[in-house]
């Protein structure tokens, strides 16, 4: 379906598409068999321009906003839904510095993750905080010009990769939700290591990681937005990023859906291709007609943040990656489905697409997490109205 | 550096037709690409670049819809690029392209090292590169595998032989022309494709490079096509299908009727 994409957004599509063709797909196979972090393909990333897409201009990028990342991104997932993650998982970590870093912060920052030297991680999760961040245990505690950061941060993407990490931490644990300020903390830091690396079902090409602090001590020029504002840095980014898990889960799916028609196409039983068989027509139907609304979804969210119309996006954010990251799942397990024996099979490539699909109803807030989000906004703007 | 890179926009060689009538190609429709081996020309070129520093020019000689392979050599990586362009230039065999290229690349001014393809996917003549060489009067080294070792007044490139490669030693201005096996050509990049789209190609005309108009186009091509052909197609072999092991038996069968086995 034509979205009616400028010349520059048709020029990333392309761009991505080249390198998901030509440089993933040969690969993708042995990165998941192996769980070896792709540099790589990162590099390939970096060669074509595509790590800055969504960074503006004036700090290297190429200033296409979150409608720039939400096409990189679907265009590689539909090839490797896990070694696009060195590119999406950045834009994850770097969001906070783009959305609330002063002008400082984002010159120092910024350039080398838009040309793609370095690589970003977001730092919110913890072994007893996932859904509820307010349960975190990390503490920074003020010591003169600098944070004392303890505590240990879990399945972080990109941890031990990233050269960039945006961590949230408790400044005031007596505030609750209002005691919680973020950081930009640098890989060398003295005091910051790695822990487990995690075995995964899928994005096993992705390194996720445990972020250990011991003492680490940073400047309090690394500190992002104010002292307590860090949930809310967290939420604005959440604002922004949702759409990229749904352009991960968009692509996977879209991809599924390729391979199913193509096999479908081509395998005979009963004497003729088994496409021919309306119960697969039916099943191929519903997974393009899913795939399509998904991205018509996706497309106008990523438009509307875009646009800055709105103070907040909330919930056009979550509906998106509610719907996109829902479908990836059902899109990615009919494929499977269609492909019969082989589909289960590693030698075909639509398993390791539903087994990639399923981390996106789970990770930046779970499936039920993102229905909260909708409600919780549907109540308070009914509220406004009414009251 | 001055590096110059020559390129040739051809059929793209994947969806060629030959009107039967004729035996000419058709052109109409069919879409036009870099030719293949000059990607890897250009790629050097740029890999040159960033090595050594300086600039690099990629220069085509063809109709104005030329244009477009030099905006996508400069997506590679290319600083500029040149068209020379005139209907005077048609009709030129080697002999010709390859004085119109080098009068066109003595407009351009001092350059150190110039790159082609090793041929063009719809000639396969490979004997513009080393013809512009000789016009030029400096040394070539066709059909480069790899640059050993380059500085910025001499190299000591591999040249790729059916039986193994030389390795020879040449001071600049050389012309190298590259096969397939020495580099990978990049993709584009954003930022390649937003130059390329913005770039002002430069055109030149017969009159701006000074060419003698004798040496040009039909009039300077001592080689005339006289006649082109399309050879019988091969006709198909026998095909075997149905159950693989009734399959199996006809074959050998067949394969004991002509005496092979």
């Amino acid at each position: 379906m034509d979205y009616f994409l400028s010349e520059e957004e048709k020029m990333m599509v392309e761009t991505a598409k080249e390198v998901a063709i030509t440089k993933m797909k040969p690969v993708r196979e042995e990165y998941d068999e192996k769980e070896e972090f792709p540099w790589d393909i990162q590099k390939e990333f970096a060669q074509a321009g595509l790590c800055g897409c969504y960074i503006p201009e004036e700090y290297g990028g190429f200033g296409k906003g979150i409608m720039g990342l939400v096409l990189v991104v679907e265009e590689l997932c539909k090839v490797d839904g896990g070694a696009a993650l060195c590119l999406a998982a950045t834009a994850l970590g770097t969001l906070p510095i783009l959305i609330s870093g002063n002008d400082e912060q984002k010159k120092k920052y910024l350039p080398s993750i838009a040309d793609g030297t370095n690589l970003a991680a977001f730092g919110l999760t913890e072994a007893s905080a996932g859904s509820d961040a307010t349960g975190m245990a990390t503490t920074a505690v003020k010591d003169g010009d600098y944070y004392i950061l303890n505590g240990t941060k879990c399945f972080i993407t990109n941890g031990g990769e990233a050269q960039t990490y945006t961590i949230f931490a408790k400044t005031n644990p007596s505030r609750g939700a209002r005691g919680i300020s973020c950081f930009i903390v640098e890989k060398g830091t003295p005091g910051f290591e790695f822990g487990k690396k995690e075995k995964k079902m899928g994005i096993r090409a992705s390194a996720t990681r445990e972020l250990i602090f011991n003492n680490c001590k940073i400047h309090k020029d690394q500190l992002l937005s104010k002292e307590g504002h860090g949930l809310m840095v967290a939420q604005a980014t959440l604002d922004n990023s949702r759409p990229g898990v749904a352009a991960q889960a968009l692509g996977i799916a879209a991809g599924a859906l390729d391979e199913a028609v193509d096999y479908a196409r081509k395998r005979v039983q009963f004497g003729q291709p088994i496409a021919s068989f309306q119960g697969i027509q039916h099943m191929l139907a519903d997974m393009a007609t899913q795939v399509e609304a998904a991205r018509a979804l996706l497309y106008s969210v990523a438009r509307a943040i875009d646009a800055k119309t709105s103070k907040r996006t909330s919930k056009e954010s979550a509906m998106a990656k509610l719907f996109c990251s829902e479908t990836a799942m059902k899109v990615t397990t009919d494929a499977v489905q269609i492909l019969g024996g082989y589909g289960y099979s590693r030698e075909y490539p639509v398993e390791k697409m539903m087994r990639d699909a399923k981390i996106t109803t789970l990770y930046e807030g779970t499936s039920q997490i993102q229905k909260n989000e909708i409600a919780l906004n549907l109540i308070k703007e009914s509220a406004a109205k009414n009251s | 550096m001055n590096i110059i890179v020559c390129i040739k926009q051809v059929p793209n060689t994947t969806d060629v037709q030959i009107d039967k009538e004729t035996g000419r190609l058709k052109r109409e429709g069919v879409e036009s690409i870099i030719n293949p081996f000059d990607e890897f020309a250009v790629e050097e070129a740029v890999k040159l670049k960033e090595k050594l520093g300086g600039k690099v020019t990629a220069i085509t000689m063809g109709p104005p819809q030329a244009d477009s392979a030099l905006r996508e050599a400069i997506s590679r990586g290319a600083d500029e690029g040149i068209l020379v362009s005139d209907r005077a230039f048609g009709g030129a065999d080697t002999l010709a392209t390859s004085y119109a290229l080098s009068c066109a690349i003595k407009q351009i001014g001092a350059y150190d090292v110039i790159f082609c393809g090793k041929q063009a996917t719809d000639g396969d003549t490979a004997q513009v590169g080393p013809a512009i060489a000789e016009q030029l009067g400096i040394s070539h080294v066709a059909y480069i595998k790899k640059i050993e070792d380059i500085n910025d007044k001499s190299a000591k490139v591999q040249r790729l032989m059916e039986d193994g490669y030389d390795v020879i030693e040449t001071k600049f201005p050389v012309l190298f022309t590259v096969v397939k096996e020495i580099n990978t050509p990049r993709i584009a990049s954003l930022k390649g494709k937003m130059a390329a789209k913005k770039a002002v190609i430069k055109t030149l005309d017969a009159s701006n490079i000074g060419a003698d108009i004798q040496k040009i186009g039909l009039n300077g091509s001592p080689t005339q096509v006289m006649k082109i052909f399309t050879p019988p197609q091969r006709a198909g072999g026998e095909k075997f299908s149905g159950d693989p092991q009734q399959v199996a038996a006809s074959i050998v069968q067949k394969l004991s009727e002509i005496g092979i086995i």
